[in-house]
């Protein structure tokens, strides 16, 4: 791999992959990124989403439902970015 | 350790079912997803019941499933979104009973990810095409078509990505024969995680978006966004074309939305449960929905997540529509999915509990509930609009089947507290007011459908239709020592004399002849009853009786005394001839047999005899070498019983079999072997045994193919499933002697007598392990705990956003002050299926309750008040009162779920009184965090508060704390000991194991886990092995080195572990990993156990999704090396149906390591015979050998 090429091949991965780092990733992009994720992964897998079902006694569509709405803005507000 | 895994109950939860013409025939079946399971059930039109046809693995998570069918087409086919990261589509062959994989597409990484399709599958209603999309991001559309062979093809997918945007719901838009379009609710992030002031996210929409799909042009287009509800959660497809105006209804949070592309918008609320606690900040959303269309009309049922189901209703004229009605309709189970069969039907595929299959005796358009329309809400704001139905009992429709499901099981104990042969599971199971507590007992549950009682002890029963093409049986023929009754079978069952069948003597056999003759065989002779009442006599000869007899619908043997064989065969005439020799067995004749005439031929071929001297022998029938000795099969003990029987268990050819000779033994085993049905060879011998008593056989139907009741000591079946041979007992009494059973009342039944009374009952539910008894709890049961001296169990019950009793008074009596006025019958409705009305968050509802597993009762219930809830529970024997046992349990008050916290936890000591029925408290504790585990040890308690772990010892006013170690990292939920050592597991950070030293009173963490592990529930193999599963649904082995388990217990002083410096972060020592698996559900208990009389012991798991599955350790490398290679070879041969590899599925988030996946291997049985061949040969074995090495496995072991 040759170094002009690197750059172009990074774009593309963070173009087809939501969520790949990049080096100006900062810490709270990163945080939103494994709440996403997450929340992604427990609506996905019915076990994961029965348990917290059982744990908050609400319905199983009312949990997804609140998850994907948690997806939008899952650790509050972005921080400002220090150009 | 080398672990082999085995399945006992697949998941019970349904998470989609699907409604449709799977088979291609008129009736429409239902496929369900069990998440990892597929099943297909049929719902019988006239009886409606439920019946399961086929149930298969696919080792993968089902996350979505939509039935298919191309436009002009008469079968559906199954689309499966998994997370295969593939779109799989399936067709259901009947003939051969099982799914096929037409086509498998790749388009993504495997696993549940937020970008990889999967979640969403939506079709185009005409059947052209397909979308499968991801919670982000991605969405992909597949054109479907049909070739010249009119098979189904696929196209290469296109794309209609957009990125930063999350997806709630997807469907596929009505819209004629017009493009396709498909509608998907979607929010933009993408402004809202630049701007930090806030206002982007205050300002995010979520936005109907269509989809169009140009099949002119191949590509797919952004054709219409509107913005909708912000909190609008589902979409459902409103019929167009011809059928009505296209569109889709937006349910959001209170009301329901009609929107299409150029249409005027039409909102309407959804009404709300008339009850005097409720809150009426509380949004209420829909859950689940169906539309039915029938007749050019439609109709939608959509369900509230309190379980109301609505019936929706459009006006319209022209395409256009007016108004949206909707009406309270009935109240049924929460679902994951509804489904409307044409034969009026409503299957509730329950998300909690047990699913019910409803049938409909109305459609609710006539009765006097209120209905709130459209038309009345143009202008206002309906978030401020009230509108209120009284719920009440089912009105339109009534129930007609359940299946049950332990869904969610959230903890389990194996224990045998009845003595019988295997141990019973008692498990908690279910959320809120629909809770249970289940006592599991193997064996298949009977529907008892008449006893009565006879005029003394009868020996034997049969029944016998008139002709051989009768479709039912006309008499019951019982036998006495000295007398035979004749019973006719119609409305109801009389005694009939006038039947030719000889009444003043024992019967040793009955049997339907020819076309329509009868035989009655009696000790001293037979009885030929012709159909114009004509009897031919045959007597035996001198004063010999005969002892046994064995008959088909064209042979007859008989046995005399002292051994000699005496057989008939009927002739065209319908004459039953003599042959002319007789055989002389050298022993007394015990037991005979002959099977079933084969389908086109005379004669059955083969008689086994059965002989005192230990042996069974197979004597050939045909006429060269009749009553010649074929083969010999030497036995233990001397046989009380033969059936020859052809088994339907060869899944490729529905009308053929294997032919099995059943020998039931004298010493109460079961052997099963193969008659080979040219040479009359015994080959491939599996025996069982059954119980205490000989076992007796008798040939019986089980949906219409043969099968065999052997009873014993307990009753037993042997019949086909799924072409899978199984052997399970009935949960019923012993009984002496049974007999198929058919009448217009009972299709397929079994009539049996025990004492002196005679049975009528029917197997149902085939295919299921355990059969189940149920006591109703209150809240959500959290654990349990088994008194041992009165044998009642402790359960412990508490429940989030819910008004404990006190509350709901307190509530009420402000609400009243208030000048608030209701009617209290409100309050009066069942919360089984009603629910508990919810409070606030923050709010708990709990208490502790004593049952008596053997009566079904509650023997006694403490409410807790002052909104404490309970966690944990624990008997201990505290040192100074070592003749008594006490309860502890652990309660928090105000308990908070995130962030865990609590105003103050409690540990409640209380005393058994009243034989152990009641609970007497002795004192309360307070502490500073949730008590989430609790354990007594060495005459104290250990508990885990939070993150600390403290012993106490008992006081007179209180829990006296004595040693604290607060080294664990974030909360403690299970707790061990054995000896000194204790150990200890986190909720995040797996396993600790500590040490006290008592000398100094400290407690003293030595090793820990290198993996961090969610933990949810563990159980202690050995000193230094503990078995456990996490929330991700793995299962794993950790072992202490044994050199540093002995170093830790040899240190006499205990400095030198207590100045050990630690090792990576955590405690100096660390356990290994020795077995790693992913099973597929949350493991909620796991014991260490034996499930049958005289088997090795294993492990047996419950998973949240109602499954329950054992862990059997191997005892031999060679047993090792042959199912590791069986595996391979399954895994290369055996593809799983939703495309997800095997060993990727099994290691989903660490390698699997020293296990085999036994149900994987157990597919071979499912395996073509050329497939079965080939790995035979690869494994240098007979396909028979691995088929008896994989069944002895579960045998052996569990069932």
């Amino acid at each position: 791999m040759d170094r002009f090429n690197l750059n172009s091949q990074l774009e593309h991965l963070q173009s087809k992959y939501v969520g790949t780092g990049h080096a100006d990733t900062n810490k709270f992009e990163w945080l939103v990124n494994q709440h996403r994720d997450s929340y992604a992964s427990y609506i996905g897998h019915h076990a994961l989403i029965s348990y917290f079902s059982v744990a908050q006694n609400e319905c199983i569509a009312r949990v997804k439902f609140e998850f994907i709405e948690k997806m939008l803005q899952p650790c509050g507000m972005p921080v400002p970015r220090d150009e | 350790m080398f672990l082999y895994n085995l399945t006992l109950q697949p998941p019970t939860t349904i998470n989609v079912a699907v409604v449709g013409h799977f088979s291609g025939t008129k009736q429409q079946e239902i496929v369900v997803s069990r998440v990892t399971r597929l099943e297909f059930l049929r719902a019988d039109p006239n009886s409606g019941k439920l019946q399961t046809l086929l149930t298969h693995d696919v080792f993968g998570i089902i996350r979505s499933l939509t039935p298919f069918r191309l436009t002009g087409g008469s079968k559906d086919y199954i689309i499966v979104g998994s997370d295969s990261g593939r779109i799989v589509i399936l067709e259901y062959n009947p003939t051969k009973n099982k799914f096929d994989k037409i086509h498998q597409e790749t388009f993504g990484k495997s696993g549940c990810r937020r970008i990889v399709p999967g979640q969403y599958l939506a079709v185009d209603p005409k059947g052209r095409s397909v979308m499968i999309g991801a919670i982000e991001k991605q969405k992909l559309v597949y054109i479907l078509n049909r070739d010249s062979a009119a098979n189904l093809t696929i196209s290469s997918p296109l794309e209609a990505h957009k990125s930063h945007t999350l997806v709630h719901h997807c469907i596929g838009l009505d819209v004629g024969f017009d493009n396709p379009v498909f509608a998907c609710l979607e929010v933009d992030y993408s402004e809202a995680d630049l701007d930090h002031t806030g206002e982007a996210f205050n300002n995010t929409e979520k936005m109907l978006t269509y989809y169009e799909l140009d099949l002119g042009l191949n590509h797919v287009v952004r054709k219409w966004s509107d913005p909708v509800d912000a909190r609008a959660n589902m979409l459902f497809a409103v019929p167009g074309g011809n059928d009505g105006p296209s569109g889709v209804l937006v349910c959001s949070e209170n009301f329901i939305t009609y929107k299409h592309q150029n249409a005027s918008e039409l909102r309407v609320p959804i009404p709300r449960r008339r009850n005097p606690l409720e809150d009426p900040s509380r949004g209420l959303i829909i859950v689940a929905g169906v539309m039915h269309k029938m007749k050019g009309v439609f109709f939608f049922l959509l369900q509230s997540e309190e379980g109301d189901i609505y019936k929706v209703t459009l006006d319209y004229e022209d395409d256009k529509v007016k108004a949206i009605k909707i009406k309270y309709f009935d109240t049924v189970p929460i679902a994951a999915s509804l489904c409307i069969l044409r034969a009026g039907f409503l299957f509730v595929a329950a998300e909690f509990g047990n699913h019910r299959l409803y049938s409909f005796t109305s459609l609710g358009d006539d009765n006097d509930e209120p209905e709130w329309s459209s038309e009345n809400f143009m202008d206002t704001d309906l978030n401020q609009v009230s509108a209120y139905f009284t719920p009440r009992e089912l009105q339109n429709l009534e129930r007609a089947d359940e299946l049950e499901s332990l869904n969610p099981l959230i903890d389990a104990k194996v224990l045998n507290l009845t003595d019988d042969d295997t141990p019973q599971l008692y498990t908690l199971c279910g959320r809120g007011s629909g809770s249970t507590f289940r006592i599991l007992r193997h064996g298949l549950e009977v529907s008892e459908m008449a006893v009565s009682e006879l005029p003394g002890n009868p020996n034997a029963v049969w029944t016998t239709k008139l002709k051989s093409d009768d479709e039912f049986d006309a008499y019951i023929i019982v036998s006495f020592v000295n007398a035979t009754l004749v019973l006719s079978i119609g409305e109801t069952v009389e005694e009939v004399t006038d039947t030719g069948f000889l009444a003043t003597t024992p019967t040793l056999d009955v049997h339907q002849l020819g076309d329509d003759a009868l035989l009655q065989i009696y000790p001293q002779g037979l009885r030929h009853i012709r159909a114009d009442r004509r009897v031919n006599e045959w007597k035996t000869p001198g004063n010999r009786a005969i002892v046994k007899a064995t008959t088909n619908k064209r042979q007859v043997v008989i046995a005399l005394t002292g051994g000699e064989l005496v057989y008939f065969e009927l002739d065209n005439q319908g004459q039953l001839n003599e042959y002319q020799e007789r055989k002389e067995m050298t022993a007394n004749v015990q037991c005979l047999s002959i099977g079933e005439v084969p389908e086109g031929r005379q004669r059955s071929r083969f008689l086994a005899v059965g002989c005192d001297d230990n042996a069974v022998r197979i004597l050939s029938l045909d006429p060269d070498n009749t009553l010649e000795v074929l083969s010999t099969q030497g036995l233990s003990a001397p046989p009380q019983s033969l059936s020859i029987i052809e088994m339907m268990d060869i899944g490729t050819d529905a009308s053929h079999g294997t032919l099995y000779l059943n020998i039931g033994l004298q010493n109460g085993v079961l052997l099963r072997t193969v008659l080979d049905t040219i040479t009359g060879a015994l080959t491939d011998t599996r025996q069982r045994f059954l119980g205490a008593r000989p076992v007796k056989l008798f040939q019986v139907k089980i949906q219409g193919s043969p099968a065999v009741l052997a009873l014993s000591s307990r009753p037993w079946l042997s019949y086909t499933f799924q072409s899978r041979l199984h052997l399970t007992p009935l949960s019923y009494d012993m009984l002496e002697y049974g007999s198929n059973f058919t009448s217009p009342q009972v299709p397929e039944g079994i009539v049996a007598i025990s004492a002196n009374t005679l049975r009528i009952f029917a197997v149902e539910k085939l295919g299921t392990v355990f059969n189940q008894a149920t006591i109703q709890l209150k809240y959500t049961p959290r654990h349990f705990i088994l008194h041992p001296i009165s044998r009642n169990f402790v359960v412990i019950e508490s429940e989030h956003n819910t008004f404990s009793p006190a509350e709901k008074e307190k509530t009420l009596e402000a609400k009243t002050k208030n000048g608030f006025q209701f009617d209290p019958k409100l309050l009066e409705l069942p919360p089984e299926t009603f629910g508990l009305p919810k409070a606030e968050h923050g709010k708990w509802a709990s208490c502790i309750r004593v049952i008596n597993p053997f009566q079904g009762e509650t023997m006694s219930l403490v409410e807790l008040e002052d909104n404490e809830a309970a966690f944990s529970i624990a008997t201990v024997n505290f040192h100074g009162h070592s003749n008594e046992l006490f309860l502890v349990v652990g309660t928090a008050k105000d308990a908070n779920l995130a962030p865990r916290t609590c105003s103050a936890g409690y540990l409640h000591v209380y005393q058994f009184v009243d034989e152990g029925n009641s609970l007497k408290l002795v004192h309360k504790t307070q502490c500073d965090d949730i008590p989430l585990a609790l354990l007594g040890f060495q005459g104290r308690l250990i508990a885990g508060v939070g993150k600390a772990l403290r012993i106490y010892d008992m006081g007179k006013r209180k829990l006296l704390r004595k040693c604290e170690s607060k080294a664990i990292p974030n909360c403690i939920v299970n707790l061990h000991t054995q000896g000194n050592r204790i150990i200890v597991c986190d909720m995040q950070e797996s396993v600790h194991y500590a040490s006290y030293r008592p000398h100094d009173n400290r407690i003293i963490i030595f090793a820990d886990d290198t993996t961090p592990r969610w933990i949810t529930t563990t159980t202690m193999i050995d000193y230094d092995t503990l078995a456990g599963g996490d929330k991700f649904g793995n299962f794993f082995i950790d072992r202490l080195p044994a050199e540093t388990s002995e170093e830790v217990d040899e240190d006499p002083t205990g400095n030198k572990i207590m100045y050990e410096k630690g090792y990576l972060m955590g405690a100096p020592h660390k356990v290994s990993m020795i077995v790693h698996y992913h099973v597929g559900d949350i493991i909620t208990s796991l014991h260490r156990t034996t499930l049958v009389a005289g088997g090795r012991e294993i492990l047996t798991y419950t998973g949240i999704m109602g499954s329950i599955g054992v862990f059997v350790p191997f005892l031999t490398r060679e047993d090792i090396e042959f199912f590791q290679t069986l595996e391979m070879h399954m895994r290369n041969e055996a593809a799983p149906l939703a495309g997800r590899d095997h060993l990727q599925y099994r290691s989903f988030y660490a390698p699997v390591k020293s296990m085999v996946d036994g149900d994987l291997c157990e597919q071979y049985n499912l395996l073509p015979m050329d497939k079965k061949r080939m790995i035979a040969e690869e494994l240098d074995r007979t396909p028979a050998e691995i088929q008896k090495k994989i069944e002895d496995m579960r045998v052996m072991a569990a069932f």
